[in-house]
């Protein structure tokens, strides 16, 4: 499964490489040359072809997702953000040169000193499914900011379930 | 016109009084309260803190004080004290205050027993400040009347955030006197006064991850005590100020060392696999209370300093957090989390029983202070951060509003060598 859509990257960046070049020289719009560009697989995940060579651009692609979230007191990958971790280690694997810091986040229930450690737990529970996916462990690095850099600052369940977060972040 | 601005500027400082960082709200009131009068000293109208008002203040906050006004009469010395003129008060306390040459203060003071219409303290100290003398005229009435030691010359630190700058914060425990002792533009958590209050210990993420630092507050200088890999956080002091425990990730995950004051001879004391935090030590050295998951939910444990068998102490509620030991060692207070909020409570270690302090539940880092009679703690009002105390028998409250921003992670101080 892992080599398929390995291939199916590569092709997909190949024959973004080969339609680049006349899109940039002209001034013609890169939305209508990207289409035409793009041979998508219906078993791959959405990755459509993008305009630049990287596939980390591509705003339609899963590598645009870099937010794993959890639920409460827990550090466990959710099935939903499993593919998106997934794509950004066979990214990774892809390009040895790349690295990423994973930034855990808890919402500010408890105190900050535990929520500093269950963020650790989160960032280095996404950094093993990195891993486990084709990162190698030298390219991934891991921070815990605790409740100290809320993205949400209501005191409900809607602010709170966007804060209970691993980002994914490239260097 | 800049000049003229510039003398205005500096009549209206020596006009207004002296602004407390911190608002204070009091409710509630000890079991008994004892009913005292304390005049206004001979002299203090010369001065920029009436101290008979300090003193005042500083009584009724505790709550164990009914201050009663002295109704038009003014003895300032023991020869002019009618004691039939008192019978309605237990204590009565006069006094004078002088202004000495070289600017320093100097208190007379009485504390008289109106109903025994004897002389319970006696007193001329001189003082450079004079809301620190009138403190300590507070805590002497304070412990004759109650037999516990006073807090009114004691500090707290917290942290103040406001437009995405953070200060911690060093204040007087009634909320004078507020000092930055540093300023960042990153999140500072975790104060921890070292025994003899002559340093803080802290955490900041201006390196980009938690690293623990130590700050003189005599010379302001500080140095990174623990700044390996990951995360390092949650320092506390041992009670001889001879090592610190700190929580890091270096090995994984959250995990308790011992390291010296200066950063060296660090050493691991738990193998739990789980996260163990937020380490206290017992007044006597030997145990530390902690917070740990290992269990699956997070719960309180006691484990010898050196490491070893870690017993677990709280067994209501769903999790709880941030112990710390009395300062008599027979109880320890913490975070007690229930239903989805977040309540202060104290254990009894012997009894085991536990007593919720607070009702509204969202109350966080509790603290006691060094008589252990009241607790600090972190809440919120009016959506903003404020700081509260409870009584030890829950009876007596006091909300800590700051004039701007948000304030928390609170810590007392100790007392005053």
């Amino acid at each position: 499964m892992k080599k398929l859509s390995m291939s199916v990257l590569l092709i997909s960046l190949l024959a973004a490489c080969a339609s680049d070049k006349p899109a940039e020289v002209v001034s013609a719009p890169a939305a209508p040359a990207e289409a035409p560009a793009v041979t998508p697989v219906a078993e791959a995940p959405k990755e459509v072809a993008p305009v630049s060579t990287d596939a980390l651009d591509d705003a339609n692609s899963i590598l645009a997702k870099r937010s794993a979230f959890f639920d409460f007191d827990k550090s466990v990958i959710k099935s939903a953000d499993k593919p998106m971790v997934q794509a950004h280690a066979q990214y990774l694997g892809g390009h040895a040169d790349r690295k990423v810091v994973v930034e855990g986040n808890c919402d500010e229930r408890g105190s900050s000193e535990y929520n500093l450690a269950l963020g650790n737990r989160r960032a280095t529970a996404v950094k093993k499914m990195l891993v486990v996916s084709g990162a190698k462990a030298g390219q991934i690095s891991t921070v815990s900011f605790g409740e100290e850099k809320p993205r949400e600052t209501g005191h409900n369940e809607a602010a709170w379930s966007q804060n209970r977060r691993a980002d994914i972040a490239y260097k | 016109m800049v000049l003229r601005n510039a003398v205005l500027f500096l009549l209206l400082c020596a006009v207004l009084p002296v602004q407390a960082a911190l608002e204070i709200e009091i409710t509630g009131a000890g079991e008994h309260q004892i009913p005292i009068t304390i005049v206004p000293f001979a002299g203090e109208e010369g001065l920029t803190q009436k101290i008979s008002e300090v003193i005042g203040n500083d009584l009724k906050r505790s709550g164990m004080f009914r201050i009663v006004e002295p109704a038009g009469k003014s003895p300032h010395e023991l020869r002019d004290v009618n004691y039939a003129d008192w019978a309605d008060v237990d204590g009565l306390t006069i006094g004078s205050a002088q202004k000495l040459p070289d600017g320093s203060v100097e208190v007379k003071f009485r504390l008289l027993d109106t109903h025994k219409q004897s002389v319970l303290l006696a007193y001329n100290v001189p003082s450079k400040s004079e809301r620190a003398i009138a403190h300590r005229i507070a805590d002497m009435i304070y412990e004759k009347f109650t037999g516990d030691a006073g807090v009114f010359s004691t500090r707290i630190a917290y942290i103040n955030r406001h437009n995405k700058i953070y200060n911690l914060m060093v204040a007087d425990s009634d909320g004078y006197g507020e000092q930055p002792i540093l300023t960042l533009k990153e999140s500072i958590i975790s104060p921890a006064w070292s025994p003899d209050g002559s340093h803080l210990a802290y955490v900041t993420f201006e390196q980009g991850r938690a690293v623990t630092y130590v700050q003189s507050l005599v010379t302001r200088q500080r140095f990174a005590l623990a700044a390996f890999q990951g995360s390092n956080s949650a320092p506390a002091w041992a009670p001889d100020g001879k090592q610190l425990a700190i929580v890091l990730t270096r090995d994984g995950t959250s995990s308790i060392y011992l390291v010296r004051p200066d950063g060296t001879g660090l050493r691991r004391i738990t193998y739990s696999d789980a996260i163990d935090t937020e380490p206290h030590f017992s007044p006597d050295g030997r145990f530390l209370l902690f917070a740990s998951d290992r269990g699956g939910s997070v719960q309180i444990y006691r484990m010898p300093v050196d490491g070893g068998y870690a017993e677990r102490m709280t067994f209501e509620g769903n999790n709880n957090f941030s112990p710390r030991y009395s300062p008599d060692g027979n109880s320890f207070v913490f975070m007690h989390s229930t239903g989805g909020q977040f309540y202060i409570a104290t254990q009894d270690f012997l009894t085991k029983q536990i007593q919720v302090l607070t009702d509204v539940g969202w109350e966080k880092k509790p603290s006691f202070a060094p008589n252990g009679k009241i607790v600090l703690f972190a809440t919120e009002s009016l959506g903003r951060g404020i700081l509260a105390t409870v009584s030890s028998d829950g009876r007596v409250k006091q909300k800590m509003t700051p004039q701007q921003g948000d304030i928390r992670e609170p810590m007392w101080g100790p007392f005053l060598k």
